[in-house]
């Protein structure tokens, strides 16, 4: 199994630092330094309770002012998987924060104080998570302890969250609903005795559970020349080899494949990982591919199989998230680095902005500002090759980067 | 191939994939090597991420002069064997050429002194990309650290200003001045680390093995009491222990742990089932809470 990347999402003090660090603690992963430590500070404030939260929040000002700023990773294992959970911030401001946790995730958290049961940021945290389609969702209703572990809450909660998902676009996404309280440790890592009516799995004991087929989308394969191994020795002195990462989908030794956007023709001679020669190279492995033929092949440059090619265009549509203080606005141009690929870009128009608690979408736009979500047009300076994101999460992906300040300022979605 | 079963598998795949875009993406990349297991490891990534060819960069120590003897030799040897180029600068030259002060009294280490050195042997270089070898799960200011981290020209990290990494795009674009510190091991624990000495049999220096030493206790912790660097009071009693090091910094703030295990195998059992975590035996870190943002944030490695 890879490792498993879990994404949270919620509001500020919904429980996610918390949570993760009960999961933590509940699977013995906190060392017993790091425990002392938040043994020591949470009576130096005065609880009477272990503030789990201390695990997760590392910058002095987070600590200070009890709350999460930036993305941070945490990880853990079980004897079954290797996890990593990212401790998304949530507030209104942060909704990159939340799209680009969830870019690298397979699954998603998404938190929901039972006290105030589903509200605008829930819609927000959802919204998100079916834009990047991820295929499985744990809807984790906390602070359980709080309202008895009554039964009627849950399943009102229950309920509200099912009629946003008849409004959602991405159909193939898992969604499981569990009660819990993170602070008590009910249904996180071991099932609640104070919750008899519910039947279902603990928090953990569903992600256990999980496998490949549950969390990862299969495409067609897409090989994106990172680098040209030239070694120039006496003993490969003719070698010419493309490094790169497969995505998608398998690349095996003898496949007819074409160089884009060159269009040429030849077949894969060998695939080496290292100093051993395979047969085949899986998705996600980082390969070094040779080909049959002597062709120009260049880093940016993208190997795919003859008969199943993506989109080569010079301009697409795509769903936006812009993430930076700087507006977008028609006419702008900006690099679009699609995996290892830069173009350069000129925003063509914005179609419309869609407002990611399912209230609709608003024509007639002139500007983004950050955090908004939007359908853009890009006209392209060179075709790229891309796929539909709904296709293949990879090569229907991009982030755009401001030329002026450097700054990854928005990612992208191909329609 | 099955490449992509284990996870320590996948780990490798992606670590092997930032490292090629470095050299892709900058002209003049280093690779900090400090003589320890996850700059060794880095060095095994680097191998095997340009396989045939060679390392297109050099590695470089900042050399706090207080290294424990075998891992100088060891990187002396790893270099000449993979033939790789190798380059050293000295903290000692810093402290020569007044740029850094000695710290004095019982916690006195050169570990801060070494930004100095670094950031001045970027300049000197004109590096634009440094990898090292630090992970996410070490220490909660570094949970926070992207794979590719932007320096500004003092060499200083903004953590509340970081740039988005989305999906596996890595975006490398700097300003004359600025450089990049890039982390292709961020997501492995130490227990990743070695399980994979363990599984791709990478030479390590001895000392991480169990062996006879002359120690004393201080704070709870096992000092060597064989080098001269590390300050000991005339009252801290002088024993010998079956010990290791987890990790091999500079010798004036690495603690040793009681140990047994004297093969990779035995280590990779102890760490799995050991409750103390790596960075608990540093001193430095142990000074406040916040020791390591607040280095971060003025350039330290
Ligand atoms: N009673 C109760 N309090 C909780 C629970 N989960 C979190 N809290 C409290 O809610 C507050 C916010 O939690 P925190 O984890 O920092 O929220 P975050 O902003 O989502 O990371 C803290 O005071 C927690 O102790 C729970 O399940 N029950
Ligand atoms: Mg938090």
């Amino acid at each position: 199994m890879e490792v498993l990347k879990i994404a949270t999402a919620g509001s500020v003090d919904d429980g996610k630092s918390t949570l993760i660090g009960r999961i933590l603690y509940d699977t013995k992963s906190l060392t017993t330094d790091k425990l002392e430590a938040i043994e020591k500070t949470s009576k130096q404030r005065g609880y009477d309770y272990l503030d789990f939260s201390l695990a997760t929040d590392g910058l002095v000002a987070e600590r200070e002012q009890g709350i999460t700023i930036d993305v941070a990773h945490i990880y853990f294992s079980t004897k079954k998987k290797s996890y990593i959970i990212a401790d998304t911030p949530g507030h209104v401001e942060y909704t990159r924060n939340m799209v680009t946790g969830a870019s690298t995730s397979q699954a998603s958290i998404i938190l929901i104080d039972a006290r105030k049961g589903v509200i605008e940021q829930t819609n927000r945290h959802f919204f998100i998570n079916n834009l990047l389609r991820i295929k499985d969702i744990v809807v984790a209703i906390n602070k359980m302890d709080l309202v008895d572990y009554s039964e009627e809450v849950y399943n009102k909660i229950k309920a509200d969250f099912e009629a946003l998902m008849s409004k959602r676009d991405y159909q193939d996404q898992k969604i499981t609903f569990i009660p819990v309280s993170a602070l008590k440790g009910d249904n996180v890592v071991h099932k609640s005795e104070e919750m008899p009516w519910y039947k279902g799995e603990a928090l953990l004991e569903h992600l256990e559970q999980l496998n490949k087929a549950d969390i990862y989308n299969v495409g067609t394969p897409r090989f994106p020349v990172q680098y040209v191994i030239r070694p120039k020795t006496d003993e490969f002195h003719d070698f010419r080899g493309y490094a790169g990462k497969v995505y998608g989908g398998n690349l095996s030794v003898g496949d007819e494949v074409m160089v884009l956007p060159s269009k040429t023709r030849s077949k894969i001679k060998d695939i080496y990982f290292y100093n051993e020669k395979y047969e085949t190279a899986s998705r996600r492995s980082s390969v070094t591919i040779t080909l049959e033929d002597d062709i120009n092949v260049s880093r940016g440059d993208m190997i795919v199989k003859e008969n199943d090619l993506p989109t080569i265009d010079k301009q697409f549509t795509a769903n936006v998230c812009w993430m930076d203080a700087t507006t977008l606005t028609p006419g702008t141009k900006y690099v679009v680095q699609h995996g290892v690929n830069k173009v350069l870009a000129k925003v063509d128009r914005i179609n419309h902005k869609i407002h990611p608690d399912y209230s609709g979408i608003e024509k007639d736009v002139t500007e983004l500002k950050v955090n908004d979500i939007a359908s853009v047009t890009f006209k392209l300076n060179k075709p790229i090759f891309y796929d539909q994101f709904k296709n293949h999460r990879t090569n229907g992906s991009f982030i755009l980067i401001d030329s002026q300040s450097n700054n990854t300022v928005g990612a992208g979605f191909i329609q | 191939m099955n490449k992509d079963t284990s996870h320590i598998n996948s780990l490798e795949n992606e670590a092997i994939y930032i490292i090629r875009e470095v050299a892709a993406q900058f002209e003049r990349p280093v690779l900090l090597f400090s003589g320890g297991k996850d700059s060794i490891t880095l060095v095994r990534l680097a191998v095997k991420a340009f396989y045939p060819a060679k390392v297109p960069f050099p590695l470089m120590h900042i050399d706090t002069g207080h290294n424990f003897p075998e891992t100088i030799e060891f990187r002396d040897r790893l270099v000449e064997e993979l033939g790789l180029e190798l380059i050293v600068r000295n903290v000692q030259d810093s402290i020569d050429e007044g740029k850094v002060k000695e710290e004095t009294g019982r916690y006195a280490s050169r570990n801060q002194l070494q930004t100095t050195t670094l950031l001045d042997a970027i300049e000197e270089f004109k590096f634009d990309a440094c990898i090292g070898g630090a992970r996410r799960d070490e220490e909660k200011a570094r949970a926070k650290e992207r794979i590719f981290s932007v320096r500004d020209d003092f060499g200083q990290w903004d953590e509340k200003n970081q740039r988005p990494e989305l999906f596996d795009m890595l975006n490398g674009q700097i300003d004359l001045g600025q450089n990049v510190r890039v982390f292709p091991i961020s997501n492995w624990t130490e227990l990743d680390v070695w399980s994979y000495i363990e599984e791709e049999d990478i030479e390590i220096p001895s000392i991480y093995f169990a062996h006879k030493r002359k120690v004393f206790l201080r704070d709870g912790m096992i000092w060597s009491a064989e080098d001269e660097v590390v300050y000991r009071d005339d009252h801290e009693e002088v024993i010998e222990e079956l010990v290791r090091f987890r990790t091999v910094g500079d010798m004036s703030c690495t603690a040793a742990v009681l140990s047994e295990a004297t093969t990779i195998s035995k280590v990779v059992e102890e760490i799995r089932e050991s409750t103390i975590s790596e960075r608990g035996a540093r001193i430095d870190d142990k000074r406040s809470e916040a020791a390591m943002e607040k280095r971060k944030q003025q350039g330290y490695f």
